[in-house]
């Protein structure tokens, strides 16, 4: 019975192929534009999410002050110190790494070449930290940061602008008028969330407080926590560690913050993961638009094949049978329209992938959504028409000229 | 007139419409026909005899009186239960051929075992033997478009008689047809009758047609006007 239907399915739609395809080019547009768009879509997140875990996954960094934007007028909150570099190492449990940070910036310079860039004092922590290698040479060692000596690690861009192709190793470069040897070079990280994070020289701590700061102040400390430990937790009581050591009276807002990468990128991602939920849900309007369409043409396609749908009633055909074909006719235009636009979906974010820099993900789930969805179609879309079809008179039916 | 008849009409009427615009359009019609009667239904337009028809070939129901076919009830069934009816005992012959456009003669004659649920190969095998009996089979192929009048007319008997029907309802068979091809068609359904016994039930308006049948139903004014047994051998 529903073998026979779609014999009669396969039939209809064979004798009339200009039609059927135009009958089903909404459909095929409808799903191409929402697959594309979520497939285009899901990478961005990955993207976005790849970006931000290259500033470090589960890193807190702590820093003087109420976070962005406040502070405004008062008495500028006091820097770190390396005492509380200590208590954390020392007092906080679930933490992997920690590193002490100081910026100021300067011109570099290397022979006849000169380049402006950002001078980080830290400690060899900092890469752990931040999950980063060295491409070349090595970082530091223990006597070098205990004694603040003249020692730098180069980023990517600097190396390239300085160094062109040569190897930087040992070669000795002049920064904000101190001489200080390559020791090392580090691997390409590319552009963060906040600009080009190879455009650095990392020196010693000690160094860059004695030479460029002038004090021992750390402006910012940057803590890696441990994979077992909940990122939420460490950070309640970092804060209360941090509130104790500042001296912060009960009920008075914190003279410092914690800024938590994993919460930046779950944002991040989440912003991204509703555009695309936007952009697909008006997608999605098009589907229903092409599922109107399906029900127009199926409308008509009675209508014209009144005398037809009469000969099968006087033939011997039950209502019901009638129904079916109907039905199963649209259901059959609406799976094939959303196949081929799978198809086009497929071949769209292959080739558009490339040209938004987003990597393609191939989502089976929302395949095989969209597939089902345009099924679901047909039956809506078919239904009315499929109806109508049934409930014919075979007498007038077989009169309808 | 020993054994029952197939069709036994018993005060049959068909009102259209209702209130002051109805429109009786058969006043009680009393009418048996035989198992293996060739029956011609004559009679001016609007006297009722295509609406027999309709009720005979149940696709449509009278509005009072009974309608007996193997002594089941017709006029007790719902449509779906018409529907199965005319599957399982019925052909039908219109004047307009109403073959389906775009599809083969086979596929055409064919449809009514798809109905019937019978699978690929008994459809081929029945429907080429039935496009046999009426000299088709080597048109198999063609569409209605590439046949001519008399060659839809009998890929249209072809298809009526492939599910072995007990009745052939045919509805001015050869009205769109000339004399020469009517003459063919006449002379398949009368071969029909007398060798498959098949009842062949037809309503037409040429005496010539009608000269084939044993018995001719005058119909006048939505009544059997008058009823002529053993016309022709």
């Amino acid at each position: 019975m529903l073998g026979t239907t779609i014999i009669l399915a396969f039939r209809a739609i064979n004798r009339h192929k200009l039609r059927s395809f135009l009958t089903t080019l909404g459909i095929i547009i409808g799903v191409a534009a929402v697959v594309t768009m979520v497939t285009l879509g899901n990478g961005a997140t990955a993207a976005v999410r790849e970006q931000i875990s290259s500033l470090g996954a589960n890193v807190l960094q702590l820093r003087p002050g109420q976070g962005f934007g406040r502070g405004g007028g008062g008495p500028r909150p006091p820097a770190f110190k390396p005492a509380d570099l200590t208590a954390i190492e020392n007092q906080l449990t679930g933490v992997r790494a920690v590193a002490p940070l100081v910026q100021s910036s300067g011109t570099a310079i290397y022979e006849g070449s000169n380049w402006s860039t950002t001078v980080y004092g830290t400690t060899a922590s900092y890469f752990e930290v931040q999950s980063w290698k060295s491409d070349t040479g090595r970082l530091f060692m223990p006597e070098e940061e205990e004694a603040g000596k003249p020692v730098c690690i180069i980023g990517n861009t600097v190396r390239t602008n300085l160094f062109q192709g040569s190897d930087p190793v040992g070669k000795r470069l002049r920064i904000k008028g101190v001489s200080c040897q390559v020791i090392g070079a580090l691997a390409t990280r590319g552009q963060g969330g906040f600009g080009d994070q190879d455009d650095v020289v990392v020196m010693p701590i000690k160094f860059v407080q004695r030479r460029f700061t002038g004090d021992r102040d750390i402006s910012q400390i940057m803590i890696a926590v441990d994979d077992a430990y909940d990122t939420s937790t460490v950070q309640a009581s970092l804060e209360e560690l941090m509130r104790d050591r500042r001296k912060v009276k009960p009920g008075a807002e914190d003279n410092f913050n914690v800024f938590d990468t994993k919460q930046i990128s779950d944002t991040l991602t989440g912003t991204t993961t509703i555009l695309t939920q936007i952009v697909a849900a008006v997608a999605a309007i098009s589907l229903l638009v092409g599922g109107i369409g399906i029900m127009n043409i199926m409308l008509v396609s009675v209508t014209e094949r009144t005398r037809e749908i009469g000969i099968r009633l006087a033939i011997g055909a039950v209502a019901r049978e009638v129904l079916m074909q109907f039905l199963v006719e649209a259901i059959v235009l609406s799976c094939l329209g959303g196949l081929i636009g799978l198809l086009l979906a497929l071949a769209a974010s292959v080739a558009i992938a490339p040209l938004m820099q987003v990597p393609f993900i191939f989502d089976v789930r929302v395949n095989v959504i969209a597939f089902l969805f345009s099924a679901a179609i047909g039956v809506v879309f078919g239904y009315f028409p499929a109806r109508r079809a049934a409930a014919l008179n075979p007498i007038d039916a077989l009169r309808h000229e | 007139m020993a054994a029952d008849p197939i069709i036994s009409l018993r005060g049959v009427t068909k009102v259209y419409g209702s209130g002051p615009t109805a429109f009786q359009a058969l006043k009680g019609i009393d009418l048996d026909i035989q198992q293996g009667d060739f029956v011609a239904v004559m009679g001016p337009s609007g006297s009722g005899k295509s609406t027999t028809m309709n009720i005979l070939g149940c696709l449509d129901v009278p509005s009072d009186g009974e309608f007996l076919f193997k002594g089941r009830h017709v006029e007790t069934l719902d449509r779906d239960q018409r529907a199965l009816l005319r599957r399982r005992y019925l052909g039908f012959v219109f004047q307009g051929f109403n073959l389906l456009s775009r599809t083969t003669a086979l596929e055409n004659v064919e449809l009514p075992l798809l109905y019937r649920g019978e699978d690929r190969k008994a459809r081929h095998e029945a429907g080429m033997a039935a496009l046999d009996k009426v000299g088709l089979k080597d048109w198999w192929d063609h569409t209605p478009a590439e046949l001519s009048g008399g060659q839809q007319q009998r890929v249209a008997i072809a298809r009526a008689l492939v599910t072995q029907p007990a009745v052939l309802l045919a509805d001015e068979p050869t009205g769109n047809l000339d004399s020469e091809r009517s003459l063919e068609i006449m002379e398949l359904l009368r071969g029909l009758n007398r060798d498959v016994g098949i009842t062949v039930i037809m309503v037409t308006h040429e005496p010539d047609m009608a000269a084939y049948a044993r018995t001719l139903v005058h119909f006048k004014d939505g009544h059997v006007e008058r009823i002529e047994e053993g016309v022709s051998a």
